[in-house]
Protein backbone atom coordinates (compact mmCIF):
# COMPACT_ATOMS: atom_id res chain seq x y z
CA UNK A 1 0.00 0.00 0.00
CA UNK A 2 2.62 2.52 1.08
CA UNK A 3 4.99 1.34 -1.62
CA UNK A 4 2.44 2.00 -4.36
CA UNK A 5 1.48 5.39 -2.93
CA UNK A 6 4.21 7.43 -4.62
CA UNK A 7 3.87 6.03 -8.15
CA UNK A 8 0.07 6.29 -8.00
CA UNK A 9 0.18 9.89 -6.80
CA UNK A 10 2.70 10.78 -9.49
CA UNK A 11 0.47 9.37 -12.19
CA UNK A 12 -2.60 11.11 -10.71
CA UNK A 13 -0.84 14.49 -10.72
CA UNK A 14 0.31 13.91 -14.28
CA UNK A 15 -3.22 13.05 -15.42
CA UNK A 16 -4.67 16.14 -13.69
CA UNK A 17 -2.08 18.33 -15.34
CA UNK A 18 -2.81 16.87 -18.77
CA UNK A 19 -6.53 17.21 -18.16
CA UNK A 20 -6.26 20.92 -17.28
CA UNK A 21 -4.15 21.56 -20.38
CA UNK A 22 -6.61 19.71 -22.58
CA UNK A 23 -9.56 21.64 -21.26
CA UNK A 24 -7.79 24.90 -22.14
CA UNK A 25 -7.16 23.65 -25.66
CA UNK A 26 -10.60 22.16 -26.26
CA UNK A 27 -12.62 25.00 -24.74
CA UNK A 28 -10.56 27.87 -26.19
CA UNK A 29 -12.42 28.24 -29.50
CA UNK A 30 -15.66 28.98 -27.67
CA UNK A 31 -13.88 31.49 -25.43
CA UNK A 32 -12.29 33.21 -28.43
CA UNK A 33 -15.61 33.31 -30.33
CA UNK A 34 -17.37 34.95 -27.43
CA UNK A 35 -14.57 37.46 -27.00
CA UNK A 36 -14.68 38.25 -30.73
CA UNK A 37 -18.47 38.81 -30.57
CA UNK A 38 -17.87 41.32 -27.77
CA UNK A 39 -14.92 42.81 -29.70
CA UNK A 40 -12.56 41.89 -26.91
CA UNK A 41 -9.16 40.30 -26.91
CA UNK A 42 -8.19 37.77 -24.27
CA UNK A 43 -4.99 37.70 -22.32
CA UNK A 44 -3.67 34.23 -21.57
CA UNK A 45 -4.79 34.59 -17.98
CA UNK A 46 -8.30 35.51 -19.04
CA UNK A 47 -8.34 32.63 -21.51
CA UNK A 48 -7.39 30.11 -18.83
CA UNK A 49 -9.93 31.52 -16.45
CA UNK A 50 -12.66 31.34 -19.09
CA UNK A 51 -11.88 27.83 -20.32
CA UNK A 52 -11.90 26.44 -16.78
CA UNK A 53 -15.25 27.93 -15.84
CA UNK A 54 -17.59 27.58 -18.82
CA UNK A 55 -21.10 26.31 -18.14
CA UNK A 56 -21.14 23.81 -20.99
CA UNK A 57 -17.51 23.16 -21.80
CA UNK A 58 -16.39 20.54 -24.31
CA UNK A 59 -14.13 19.20 -21.58
CA UNK A 60 -14.92 20.38 -18.05
CA UNK A 61 -11.94 21.06 -15.80
CA UNK A 62 -11.41 18.60 -12.93
CA UNK A 63 -12.45 21.04 -10.23
CA UNK A 64 -15.74 21.67 -12.05
CA UNK A 65 -16.49 17.96 -12.10
CA UNK A 66 -15.54 17.49 -8.47
CA UNK A 67 -17.51 20.46 -7.24
CA UNK A 68 -20.54 19.20 -9.19
CA UNK A 69 -20.04 15.77 -7.56
CA UNK A 70 -19.68 17.37 -4.15
CA UNK A 71 -22.74 19.53 -4.68
CA UNK A 72 -24.96 16.69 -5.91
CA UNK A 73 -23.71 14.27 -3.29
CA UNK A 74 -23.71 16.26 -0.09
CA UNK A 75 -25.97 19.24 -0.69
CA UNK A 76 -29.02 17.42 -2.06
CA UNK A 77 -31.44 15.14 -0.28
CA UNK A 78 -30.54 11.57 -1.17
CA UNK A 79 -34.11 10.94 -2.34
CA UNK A 80 -33.99 13.90 -4.75
CA UNK A 81 -33.77 13.31 -8.51
CA UNK A 82 -30.89 15.78 -8.50
CA UNK A 83 -28.83 13.78 -6.01
CA UNK A 84 -25.90 11.78 -7.34
CA UNK A 85 -26.34 9.39 -4.43
CA UNK A 86 -29.87 8.66 -5.60
CA UNK A 87 -28.80 7.87 -9.16
CA UNK A 88 -25.85 5.82 -7.96
CA UNK A 89 -28.18 3.85 -5.72
CA UNK A 90 -30.54 3.12 -8.64
CA UNK A 91 -27.66 1.85 -10.76
CA UNK A 92 -26.20 -0.07 -7.83
CA UNK A 93 -29.45 -1.90 -7.20
CA UNK A 94 -29.62 -2.95 -10.87
CA UNK A 95 -25.98 -4.01 -10.70
CA UNK A 96 -26.40 -6.09 -7.57
CA UNK A 97 -29.60 -7.76 -8.78
CA UNK A 98 -27.99 -8.62 -12.13
CA UNK A 99 -24.82 -9.76 -10.43
CA UNK A 100 -26.72 -12.11 -8.13
CA UNK A 101 -28.72 -13.61 -11.02
CA UNK A 102 -25.57 -13.82 -13.14
CA UNK A 103 -23.59 -15.51 -10.40
CA UNK A 104 -26.29 -18.08 -9.73
CA UNK A 105 -26.80 -18.74 -13.44
CA UNK A 106 -23.05 -18.95 -14.01
CA UNK A 107 -22.46 -21.40 -11.16
CA UNK A 108 -25.41 -23.60 -12.14
CA UNK A 109 -24.21 -23.74 -15.76
CA UNK A 110 -20.65 -24.51 -14.65
CA UNK A 111 -21.86 -27.35 -12.42
CA UNK A 112 -23.89 -28.79 -15.29
CA UNK A 113 -20.95 -28.51 -17.67
CA UNK A 114 -18.46 -30.15 -15.32
CA UNK A 115 -20.88 -32.82 -14.21
CA UNK A 116 -21.78 -34.05 -17.66
CA UNK A 117 -19.76 -34.20 -20.85
CA UNK A 118 -22.87 -34.02 -23.04
CA UNK A 119 -23.96 -30.76 -21.42
CA UNK A 120 -20.49 -29.39 -21.95
CA UNK A 121 -20.63 -30.13 -25.67
CA UNK A 122 -24.19 -28.89 -26.14
CA UNK A 123 -24.20 -25.73 -23.98
CA UNK A 124 -20.70 -24.31 -24.26
CA UNK A 125 -20.98 -23.17 -27.91
CA UNK A 126 -24.20 -21.31 -27.08
CA UNK A 127 -22.61 -19.59 -24.12
CA UNK A 128 -19.75 -18.40 -26.27
CA UNK A 129 -22.12 -17.28 -29.05
CA UNK A 130 -24.18 -15.32 -26.53
CA UNK A 131 -21.17 -13.14 -25.78
CA UNK A 132 -20.47 -12.50 -29.46
CA UNK A 133 -23.69 -10.49 -29.83
CA UNK A 134 -23.03 -6.84 -29.02
CA UNK A 135 -24.94 -5.90 -25.88
CA UNK A 136 -25.80 -2.49 -27.31
CA UNK A 137 -27.86 -4.22 -30.00
CA UNK A 138 -29.45 -6.62 -27.58
CA UNK A 139 -30.26 -4.25 -24.72
CA UNK A 140 -33.09 -2.31 -26.42
CA UNK A 141 -34.74 -5.57 -27.47
CA UNK A 142 -34.60 -6.96 -23.96
CA UNK A 143 -36.12 -3.76 -22.64
CA UNK A 144 -38.88 -3.71 -25.27
CA UNK A 145 -39.77 -7.38 -24.85
CA UNK A 146 -39.81 -7.25 -21.06
CA UNK A 147 -41.61 -3.89 -21.18
CA UNK A 148 -44.39 -5.39 -23.32
CA UNK A 149 -44.78 -8.06 -20.65
CA UNK A 150 -45.18 -5.33 -18.08
CA UNK A 151 -41.70 -5.41 -16.62
CA UNK A 152 -39.96 -2.07 -16.38
CA UNK A 153 -37.40 -0.45 -14.15
CA UNK A 154 -35.15 -2.77 -12.21
CA UNK A 155 -35.86 -6.10 -13.90
CA UNK A 156 -34.81 -5.36 -17.50
CA UNK A 157 -31.63 -3.74 -16.20
CA UNK A 158 -30.91 -6.74 -14.01
CA UNK A 159 -31.45 -9.06 -16.97
CA UNK A 160 -28.98 -7.15 -19.15
CA UNK A 161 -26.59 -7.05 -16.25
CA UNK A 162 -26.93 -10.79 -15.74
CA UNK A 163 -26.37 -11.40 -19.43
CA UNK A 164 -22.96 -9.75 -19.19
CA UNK A 165 -21.92 -11.08 -15.81
CA UNK A 166 -22.73 -14.80 -16.01
CA UNK A 167 -20.08 -15.39 -18.67
CA UNK A 168 -16.91 -14.77 -16.63
CA UNK A 169 -18.50 -16.78 -13.81
CA UNK A 170 -19.15 -19.81 -16.04
CA UNK A 171 -15.69 -19.73 -17.56
CA UNK A 172 -13.91 -19.28 -14.22
CA UNK A 173 -15.99 -21.84 -12.36
CA UNK A 174 -15.59 -24.50 -15.06
CA UNK A 175 -11.86 -24.02 -14.83
CA UNK A 176 -11.96 -24.03 -11.02
CA UNK A 177 -14.15 -27.11 -10.72
CA UNK A 178 -11.79 -28.92 -13.05
CA UNK A 179 -8.68 -27.76 -11.18
CA UNK A 180 -8.21 -30.75 -8.81
CA UNK A 181 -5.24 -32.88 -9.76
CA UNK A 182 -5.62 -36.41 -11.12
CA UNK A 183 -4.08 -37.71 -7.88
CA UNK A 184 -6.83 -36.07 -5.86
CA UNK A 185 -9.53 -37.55 -8.05
CA UNK A 186 -7.89 -41.01 -7.87
CA UNK A 187 -7.75 -40.72 -4.11
CA UNK A 188 -11.49 -40.01 -4.06
CA UNK A 189 -12.05 -43.07 -6.26
CA UNK A 190 -10.17 -45.27 -3.80
CA UNK A 191 -12.79 -44.25 -1.24
CA UNK A 192 -15.58 -45.00 -3.74
CA UNK A 193 -16.78 -41.43 -3.43
CA UNK A 194 -19.83 -40.54 -5.52
CA UNK A 195 -19.70 -37.77 -8.12
CA UNK A 196 -21.64 -35.51 -5.78
CA UNK A 197 -19.22 -36.19 -2.92
CA UNK A 198 -16.23 -35.44 -5.16
CA UNK A 199 -17.95 -32.21 -6.12
CA UNK A 200 -18.75 -31.21 -2.57
CA UNK A 201 -15.56 -32.22 -0.78
CA UNK A 202 -13.00 -31.53 -3.50
CA UNK A 203 -14.11 -29.64 -6.59
CA UNK A 204 -16.03 -26.85 -4.88
CA UNK A 205 -13.35 -25.97 -2.29
CA UNK A 206 -10.72 -26.07 -5.02
CA UNK A 207 -12.79 -23.72 -7.18
CA UNK A 208 -13.07 -20.95 -4.57
CA UNK A 209 -10.01 -18.93 -5.71
CA UNK A 210 -11.27 -19.12 -9.30
CA UNK A 211 -14.73 -18.06 -8.17
CA UNK A 212 -13.43 -14.86 -6.64
CA UNK A 213 -11.44 -13.91 -9.72
CA UNK A 214 -14.64 -14.44 -11.73
CA UNK A 215 -16.74 -12.47 -9.27
CA UNK A 216 -14.47 -9.44 -9.69
CA UNK A 217 -14.84 -9.60 -13.46
CA UNK A 218 -18.55 -10.31 -13.06
CA UNK A 219 -19.36 -7.34 -10.84
CA UNK A 220 -17.59 -4.96 -13.23
CA UNK A 221 -19.51 -6.46 -16.14
CA UNK A 222 -22.75 -6.14 -14.13
CA UNK A 223 -22.19 -2.44 -13.65
CA UNK A 224 -21.61 -1.95 -17.36
CA UNK A 225 -24.80 -3.93 -17.98
CA UNK A 226 -26.85 -1.81 -15.58
CA UNK A 227 -25.62 1.43 -17.16
CA UNK A 228 -26.21 0.15 -20.69
CA UNK A 229 -29.68 -0.89 -19.53
CA UNK A 230 -30.41 2.68 -18.47
CA UNK A 231 -29.43 4.21 -21.80
CA UNK A 232 -32.16 3.17 -24.25
CA UNK A 233 -35.05 2.83 -21.85
CA UNK A 234 -35.98 6.46 -21.56
CA UNK A 235 -35.21 5.95 -17.91
CA UNK A 236 -34.96 9.09 -15.85
CA UNK A 237 -32.93 7.71 -13.01
CA UNK A 238 -29.62 5.93 -12.75
CA UNK A 239 -26.11 6.92 -13.75
CA UNK A 240 -26.70 5.80 -17.34
CA UNK A 241 -29.83 7.93 -17.62
CA UNK A 242 -27.92 10.86 -16.19
CA UNK A 243 -25.17 10.47 -18.76
CA UNK A 244 -27.74 10.34 -21.55
CA UNK A 245 -29.67 13.34 -20.24
CA UNK A 246 -26.43 15.23 -19.87
CA UNK A 247 -25.55 14.55 -23.48
CA UNK A 248 -28.99 15.72 -24.72
CA UNK A 249 -28.54 19.09 -23.09
CA UNK A 250 -24.79 19.40 -23.54
CA UNK A 251 -24.29 19.31 -19.79
CA UNK A 252 -20.85 17.81 -19.98
CA UNK A 253 -20.13 18.42 -16.30
CA UNK A 254 -23.06 16.17 -15.43
CA UNK A 255 -21.86 13.44 -17.78
CA UNK A 256 -18.41 13.49 -16.31
CA UNK A 257 -19.61 13.43 -12.74
CA UNK A 258 -21.85 10.44 -13.52
CA UNK A 259 -18.88 8.78 -15.17
CA UNK A 260 -16.73 9.29 -12.11
CA UNK A 261 -19.48 8.07 -9.84
CA UNK A 262 -19.61 4.88 -11.94
CA UNK A 263 -15.85 4.45 -11.77
CA UNK A 264 -15.80 4.93 -8.00
CA UNK A 265 -18.68 2.49 -7.65
CA UNK A 266 -16.86 -0.13 -9.74
CA UNK A 267 -13.64 0.26 -7.76
CA UNK A 268 -15.52 -0.01 -4.46
CA UNK A 269 -17.37 -3.16 -5.50
CA UNK A 270 -14.24 -4.89 -6.80
CA UNK A 271 -12.32 -3.94 -3.66
CA UNK A 272 -15.13 -5.29 -1.51
CA UNK A 273 -15.02 -8.65 -3.26
CA UNK A 274 -11.25 -8.64 -2.92
CA UNK A 275 -11.61 -8.17 0.83
CA UNK A 276 -14.08 -11.04 1.17
CA UNK A 277 -11.70 -13.15 -0.91
CA UNK A 278 -8.82 -12.39 1.45
CA UNK A 279 -10.83 -13.33 4.52
CA UNK A 280 -12.13 -16.58 3.05
CA UNK A 281 -8.78 -17.59 1.54
CA UNK A 282 -7.12 -17.05 4.89
CA UNK A 283 -9.71 -19.18 6.60
CA UNK A 284 -9.35 -21.90 3.99
CA UNK A 285 -5.54 -21.77 4.13
CA UNK A 286 -5.43 -21.16 0.39
CA UNK A 287 -2.91 -18.84 -1.19
CA UNK A 288 -4.49 -15.72 -2.64
CA UNK B 1 -15.92 -65.67 3.73
CA UNK B 2 -12.31 -64.51 3.93
CA UNK B 3 -10.04 -66.34 1.52
CA UNK B 4 -6.53 -67.25 2.50
CA UNK B 5 -5.34 -65.72 -0.76
CA UNK B 6 -5.77 -61.99 -0.34
CA UNK B 7 -4.56 -60.98 -3.78
CA UNK B 8 -4.05 -63.37 -6.64
CA UNK B 9 -2.95 -62.20 -10.07
CA UNK B 10 -2.82 -64.57 -13.04
CA UNK B 11 -0.81 -63.57 -16.14
CA UNK B 12 -1.58 -59.87 -15.87
CA UNK B 13 -0.50 -57.69 -18.79
CA UNK B 14 -1.16 -54.02 -19.28
CA UNK B 15 -0.36 -52.06 -22.42
CA UNK B 16 -0.66 -48.28 -22.54
CA UNK B 17 -1.51 -47.23 -26.10
CA UNK B 18 -0.56 -43.60 -26.41
CA UNK B 19 -0.59 -41.56 -29.58
CA UNK B 20 3.07 -41.95 -30.39
CA UNK B 21 4.01 -45.17 -28.63
CA UNK B 22 2.91 -48.40 -27.01
CA UNK B 23 4.21 -49.11 -23.51
CA UNK B 24 4.16 -52.61 -22.08
CA UNK B 25 3.88 -51.48 -18.49
CA UNK B 26 3.29 -55.03 -17.25
CA UNK B 27 3.76 -58.37 -18.99
CA UNK B 28 2.61 -61.72 -17.73
CA UNK B 29 2.70 -60.90 -14.04
CA UNK B 30 1.46 -63.64 -11.70
CA UNK B 31 1.59 -63.55 -7.94
CA UNK B 32 -0.25 -64.79 -4.89
CA UNK B 33 -0.34 -62.73 -1.72
CA UNK B 34 -1.72 -64.31 1.44
CA UNK B 35 -3.63 -62.64 4.20
CA UNK B 36 -1.40 -60.79 6.65
CA UNK B 37 1.66 -60.67 4.41
CA UNK B 38 3.89 -57.65 4.00
CA UNK B 39 4.91 -57.60 0.35
CA UNK B 40 7.43 -55.18 -1.11
CA UNK B 41 7.70 -54.44 -4.81
CA UNK B 42 11.15 -53.29 -5.81
CA UNK B 43 12.64 -52.38 -9.15
CA UNK B 44 13.96 -49.47 -11.20
CA UNK B 45 11.47 -46.77 -12.09
CA UNK B 46 9.24 -47.56 -15.02
CA UNK B 47 9.01 -51.28 -14.24
CA UNK B 48 5.29 -51.06 -13.51
CA UNK B 49 5.20 -51.08 -9.70
CA UNK B 50 2.73 -48.22 -9.53
CA UNK B 51 0.72 -49.69 -12.38
CA UNK B 52 0.40 -53.02 -10.54
CA UNK B 53 -0.79 -51.30 -7.37
CA UNK B 54 -3.25 -49.27 -9.42
CA UNK B 55 -4.61 -52.46 -10.97
CA UNK B 56 -5.22 -53.93 -7.51
CA UNK B 57 -6.95 -50.67 -6.59
CA UNK B 58 -9.14 -50.68 -9.73
CA UNK B 59 -7.60 -47.42 -10.91
CA UNK B 60 -6.36 -49.23 -14.05
CA UNK B 61 -7.77 -52.26 -15.88
CA UNK B 62 -5.36 -54.94 -17.13
CA UNK B 63 -5.41 -55.60 -20.87
CA UNK B 64 -5.02 -59.31 -20.22
CA UNK B 65 -5.09 -61.67 -17.29
CA UNK B 66 -7.18 -62.08 -14.19
CA UNK B 67 -6.92 -60.65 -10.74
CA UNK B 68 -8.85 -61.25 -7.55
CA UNK B 69 -8.74 -59.07 -4.47
CA UNK B 70 -10.08 -60.72 -1.33
CA UNK B 71 -12.07 -63.08 -3.54
CA UNK B 72 -13.64 -60.26 -5.57
CA UNK B 73 -12.90 -58.37 -8.75
CA UNK B 74 -10.90 -55.21 -8.09
CA UNK B 75 -14.00 -53.12 -8.75
CA UNK B 76 -16.07 -55.06 -6.23
CA UNK B 77 -13.19 -54.85 -3.77
CA UNK B 78 -12.95 -51.08 -4.23
CA UNK B 79 -16.69 -50.68 -3.69
CA UNK B 80 -16.45 -52.89 -0.61
CA UNK B 81 -13.68 -50.58 0.63
CA UNK B 82 -11.30 -53.51 0.87
CA UNK B 83 -8.14 -51.41 0.69
CA UNK B 84 -6.62 -48.14 1.82
CA UNK B 85 -4.25 -46.45 -0.62
CA UNK B 86 -1.30 -44.31 0.45
CA UNK B 87 0.06 -42.29 -2.44
CA UNK B 88 3.59 -41.01 -2.83
CA UNK B 89 2.44 -37.49 -1.92
CA UNK B 90 0.43 -37.12 1.30
CA UNK B 91 -2.44 -35.49 -0.61
CA UNK B 92 -3.88 -33.74 2.44
CA UNK B 93 -6.47 -31.00 1.98
CA UNK B 94 -4.92 -27.69 3.05
CA UNK B 95 -8.27 -26.27 4.16
CA UNK B 96 -8.94 -29.17 6.53
CA UNK B 97 -7.34 -29.74 9.91
CA UNK B 98 -5.52 -33.01 10.58
CA UNK B 99 -8.60 -34.46 12.26
CA UNK B 100 -10.80 -33.26 9.40
CA UNK B 101 -8.43 -34.81 6.85
CA UNK B 102 -8.63 -38.18 8.59
CA UNK B 103 -12.38 -37.75 8.84
CA UNK B 104 -12.82 -37.22 5.10
CA UNK B 105 -13.08 -40.88 3.96
CA UNK B 106 -15.23 -41.65 7.01
CA UNK B 107 -17.63 -38.85 6.11
CA UNK B 108 -17.73 -40.11 2.55
CA UNK B 109 -18.48 -43.60 3.83
CA UNK B 110 -21.20 -42.17 6.08
CA UNK B 111 -19.98 -43.38 9.44
CA UNK B 112 -21.84 -42.03 12.48
CA UNK B 113 -20.43 -39.00 14.23
CA UNK B 114 -19.51 -40.86 17.40
CA UNK B 115 -17.80 -43.59 15.45
CA UNK B 116 -15.89 -41.06 13.35
CA UNK B 117 -14.49 -39.37 16.45
CA UNK B 118 -13.54 -42.66 18.04
CA UNK B 119 -11.76 -43.79 14.86
CA UNK B 120 -9.87 -40.52 14.42
CA UNK B 121 -8.44 -40.93 17.91
CA UNK B 122 -7.58 -44.56 17.32
CA UNK B 123 -5.74 -44.16 14.00
CA UNK B 124 -3.96 -40.98 15.05
CA UNK B 125 -2.58 -42.83 18.03
CA UNK B 126 -1.53 -45.71 15.74
CA UNK B 127 0.72 -43.26 13.88
CA UNK B 128 1.61 -41.46 17.12
CA UNK B 129 0.04 -38.14 16.20
CA UNK B 130 -2.35 -37.55 19.08
CA UNK B 131 -2.60 -33.91 19.97
CA UNK B 132 -2.23 -32.74 16.37
CA UNK B 133 -5.96 -32.89 15.60
CA UNK B 134 -6.45 -29.14 15.34
CA UNK B 135 -3.27 -28.40 13.37
CA UNK B 136 -3.30 -27.72 9.65
CA UNK B 137 -1.16 -29.73 7.19
CA UNK B 138 1.30 -26.89 6.56
CA UNK B 139 2.15 -26.90 10.26
CA UNK B 140 3.45 -30.49 10.01
CA UNK B 141 6.72 -31.84 8.58
CA UNK B 142 6.68 -34.03 5.45
CA UNK B 143 7.08 -37.18 7.51
CA UNK B 144 4.22 -36.25 9.81
CA UNK B 145 2.01 -35.43 6.84
CA UNK B 146 2.69 -38.85 5.38
CA UNK B 147 1.75 -40.42 8.73
CA UNK B 148 -1.55 -38.53 8.61
CA UNK B 149 -2.07 -39.95 5.16
CA UNK B 150 -1.43 -43.47 6.53
CA UNK B 151 -3.82 -42.84 9.42
CA UNK B 152 -6.44 -41.76 6.93
CA UNK B 153 -5.93 -44.93 4.88
CA UNK B 154 -6.28 -47.01 8.04
CA UNK B 155 -9.33 -45.19 9.36
CA UNK B 156 -11.97 -47.33 7.66
CA UNK B 157 -10.45 -50.69 8.61
CA UNK B 158 -9.70 -52.02 5.16
CA UNK B 159 -7.91 -55.39 5.24
CA UNK B 160 -5.39 -54.31 2.62
CA UNK B 161 -3.02 -51.37 2.69
CA UNK B 162 -1.52 -50.32 -0.66
CA UNK B 163 1.47 -48.01 -0.29
CA UNK B 164 3.25 -46.47 -3.27
CA UNK B 165 6.69 -45.23 -2.19
CA UNK B 166 5.16 -43.52 0.83
CA UNK B 167 8.52 -42.56 2.29
CA UNK B 168 10.30 -41.89 -1.01
CA UNK B 169 10.49 -38.14 -0.48
CA UNK B 170 11.78 -38.31 3.12
CA UNK B 171 15.32 -38.33 4.48
CA UNK B 172 16.86 -41.52 5.79
CA UNK B 173 16.56 -40.82 9.52
CA UNK B 174 12.85 -40.02 9.29
CA UNK B 175 12.47 -43.01 7.04
CA UNK B 176 14.05 -45.40 9.57
CA UNK B 177 11.69 -44.13 12.20
CA UNK B 178 8.65 -44.50 9.99
CA UNK B 179 9.73 -48.01 8.94
CA UNK B 180 9.89 -49.03 12.57
CA UNK B 181 6.49 -47.50 13.17
CA UNK B 182 4.98 -49.12 10.12
CA UNK B 183 6.23 -52.54 11.19
CA UNK B 184 4.71 -52.09 14.66
CA UNK B 185 1.49 -50.98 13.09
CA UNK B 186 1.43 -54.01 10.79
CA UNK B 187 2.01 -56.38 13.73
CA UNK B 188 -0.76 -54.71 15.68
CA UNK B 189 -3.35 -54.54 12.91
CA UNK B 190 -2.50 -57.70 10.98
CA UNK B 191 -3.17 -56.04 7.64
CA UNK B 192 -2.03 -57.26 4.26
CA UNK B 193 0.39 -54.62 2.99
CA UNK B 194 1.65 -54.06 -0.56
CA UNK B 195 4.54 -51.64 -0.41
CA UNK B 196 6.40 -50.11 -3.35
CA UNK B 197 9.97 -48.97 -2.75
CA UNK B 198 13.26 -48.12 -4.41
CA UNK B 199 15.30 -49.02 -1.38
CA UNK B 200 16.73 -52.52 -0.89
CA UNK B 201 17.24 -52.21 2.92
CA UNK B 202 13.73 -50.86 3.31
CA UNK B 203 12.27 -53.76 1.32
CA UNK B 204 14.23 -56.40 3.21
CA UNK B 205 13.60 -54.83 6.59
CA UNK B 206 9.85 -54.60 6.19
CA UNK B 207 8.77 -57.55 4.12
CA UNK B 208 7.71 -61.14 4.44
CA UNK B 209 7.84 -61.33 0.67
CA UNK B 210 9.92 -59.30 -1.78
CA UNK B 211 8.94 -59.04 -5.43
CA UNK B 212 11.82 -57.98 -7.69
CA UNK B 213 10.72 -56.40 -10.97
CA UNK B 214 12.37 -55.19 -14.15
CA UNK B 215 11.26 -52.77 -16.87
CA UNK B 216 10.50 -52.83 -20.60
CA UNK B 217 8.34 -54.82 -20.40
CA UNK B 218 7.50 -54.71 -16.70
CA UNK B 219 7.73 -58.21 -15.29
CA UNK B 220 8.62 -60.18 -12.16
CA UNK B 221 12.24 -61.36 -11.96
CA UNK B 222 12.23 -62.98 -8.55
CA UNK B 223 9.95 -63.54 -5.57
CA UNK B 224 11.79 -63.91 -2.27
CA UNK B 225 10.08 -65.23 0.86
CA UNK B 226 11.88 -63.76 3.82
CA UNK B 227 12.62 -65.98 6.80
CA UNK B 228 13.32 -63.05 9.13
CA UNK B 229 11.31 -63.11 12.36
CA UNK B 230 8.23 -60.92 12.63
CA UNK B 231 9.74 -58.85 15.44
CA UNK B 232 12.50 -56.80 13.83
CA UNK B 233 14.63 -54.28 15.67
CA UNK B 234 16.54 -51.90 13.36
CA UNK B 235 19.77 -53.74 14.24
CA UNK B 236 18.54 -56.80 12.35
CA UNK B 237 19.90 -55.05 9.28
CA UNK B 238 23.43 -56.00 10.30
CA UNK B 239 22.72 -59.73 10.69
CA UNK B 240 23.72 -62.42 8.22
CA UNK B 241 20.23 -63.55 7.08
CA UNK B 242 19.31 -59.92 6.38
CA UNK B 243 22.44 -59.37 4.29
CA UNK B 244 21.88 -62.59 2.37
CA UNK B 245 18.35 -61.57 1.39
CA UNK B 246 19.58 -58.10 0.40
CA UNK B 247 22.19 -59.76 -1.82
CA UNK B 248 19.58 -61.89 -3.52
CA UNK B 249 17.46 -58.79 -4.19
CA UNK B 250 20.48 -57.00 -5.63
CA UNK B 251 21.24 -59.96 -7.88
CA UNK B 252 17.67 -60.00 -9.12
CA UNK B 253 17.84 -56.32 -9.95
CA UNK B 254 21.11 -56.85 -11.81
CA UNK B 255 19.68 -59.78 -13.76
CA UNK B 256 16.73 -57.61 -14.74
CA UNK B 257 19.05 -55.01 -16.17
CA UNK B 258 21.15 -57.45 -18.19
CA UNK B 259 18.03 -58.35 -20.20
CA UNK B 260 18.10 -54.89 -21.77
N1 LIG C 1 -1.37 -43.47 -17.98
C1 LIG C 1 -0.27 -43.87 -18.65
N2 LIG C 1 -0.18 -43.71 -19.98
C2 LIG C 1 0.90 -44.12 -20.66
N3 LIG C 1 1.97 -44.72 -20.12
C3 LIG C 1 1.97 -44.90 -18.78
C4 LIG C 1 0.85 -44.50 -17.98
N4 LIG C 1 1.12 -44.80 -16.69
C5 LIG C 1 2.34 -45.38 -16.68
N5 LIG C 1 2.85 -45.46 -17.94
C6 LIG C 1 4.13 -46.07 -18.32
O1 LIG C 1 4.14 -47.39 -17.84
C7 LIG C 1 5.42 -47.73 -17.33
C8 LIG C 1 5.32 -48.19 -15.90
O2 LIG C 1 5.00 -47.09 -15.08
P1 LIG C 1 4.87 -47.15 -13.52
O3 LIG C 1 3.94 -48.25 -13.15
O4 LIG C 1 4.53 -45.80 -13.05
O5 LIG C 1 6.35 -47.51 -13.07
P2 LIG C 1 7.03 -47.44 -11.64
O6 LIG C 1 5.98 -47.11 -10.64
O7 LIG C 1 7.62 -48.81 -11.45
O8 LIG C 1 8.10 -46.41 -11.72
C9 LIG C 1 6.31 -46.52 -17.51
O9 LIG C 1 7.06 -46.68 -18.70
C10 LIG C 1 5.31 -45.39 -17.65
O10 LIG C 1 5.84 -44.39 -18.48
MG1 LIG D 1 5.87 -45.38 -9.35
Amino acid sequence: MTRSFLPITTIAIFILFLWYCLSIVLNSSWAYDRAARNSQTLTFKELVHDTWSQKKPKLPAPHQVFSEMWETTFNKKVTSKRSLVYHTWITLSGTIAGFLFGTILGIVLALAIVHDRATDLSIMPWIITSQAIPILALAPMIIVVLGSMGFTGLLPKAVISMYLSFFPIVVGMVKGLRSPEILEIDQMKTWSATKTQILWYLRIPRSIPYLFTSLKLGIAASLVGAIVGELPSGAISGLGARMLAGSYYGQTIKIWSALFAAAILAATLVTLIGLIQKIISKRMMLQV
Amino acid sequence: MPSENMISAKSISLRFDTEDSVVNALQNVSINISRGEFVSFIGPSGCGKTTFLRIIADLERPTEGEIEVNGMTPEEARRARAYGYVFQAPGLYPWRTIAANVRLPLEIMKYSKAEINERIQRVLSLVELNGFEKKFPWQLSGGMQQRVSIARALSFDADILLMDEPFGALDEIVRDHLNLQLLKLWLKTNKTICFVTHSIPEAVYLSTKIVVMSPRPGRIIDVIDSALPKQRPLEIRDTKPFIEIAQRVREGLRKGQSYD
